[in-house]
């Protein structure tokens, strides 16, 4: 499922909204979502899961193709955790 | 950031009813369970990929017997943020 065919789904189970709104709400919920994680923040969504920043520190890594020494930054990755109720419907 | 945060974060922007947003926040989120819980991938550009992982069956331990135990087969759900995401965090 894409987000497109996300928004035709949800827009059928809708009354108050036409497509064009709930393109914009759905866009909206992951925008909140990212700018969330960028400004470092946990999020959950019971019955979903929840997400964290995980922060990598900096090594030293190797180009693999030409096995060269180059220094990898520090950085900030998601982290994903699936909830329990999520968790259960996968394994019905 | 909770799903009400969402919800606020949203409703701020775009002046729909709040109860409205609600709604349709709710529906996004469990139409994506849905999804995942029959087994579909669910791509979100911009945001990330959920996949639904089969696995096996594999003898563990139970750490505080020690004793012999199978973990038995299950799905799991793992997230692949989008570059996008990992950008934005990585923003200085």
């Amino acid at each position: 499922m894409t987000k497109s065919e996300l928004i035709e789904k949800v827009s059928e189970k809708v009354k108050n909204f036409a497509t064009k709104d709930v393109e914009i709400i759905v866009n909206s919920v992951f925008d909140s979502m990212s700018e969330g994680l960028a400004k470092g923040e946990r999020i959950e969504v019971r019955g979903f899961g929840s997400f964290k920043v995980k922060e990598r520190g900096a090594r030293k890594g190797r180009n693999p193709k030409t096995g060269e020494a180059i220094d990898v930054l520090a950085k900030k990755v998601p982290f994903f955790k699936v909830g329990k109720e999520l968790k259960e419907m996968m394994n019905k | 950031m909770t799903k009400a945060e969402i919800v606020e974060n949203i409703f701020e922007k775009v002046g729909f009813m709040k109860k409205d947003v609600g709604e349709v926040v709710d529906l996004v989120f469990e139409t994506i369970k849905d999804a995942l819980a029959s087994g579909e991938q669910v791509k979100l550009s911009g945001f990330g990929t959920f996949t639904v992982k089969q696995k096996r069956p594999r003898r563990g331990r139970n750490p505080q017997t020690g004793g012999d135990i199978t973990i038995t087969a299950r799905k799991v759900l793992s997230f692949k943020s989008s570059h996008i995401m990992r950008d934005n965090m990585n923003r200085k």
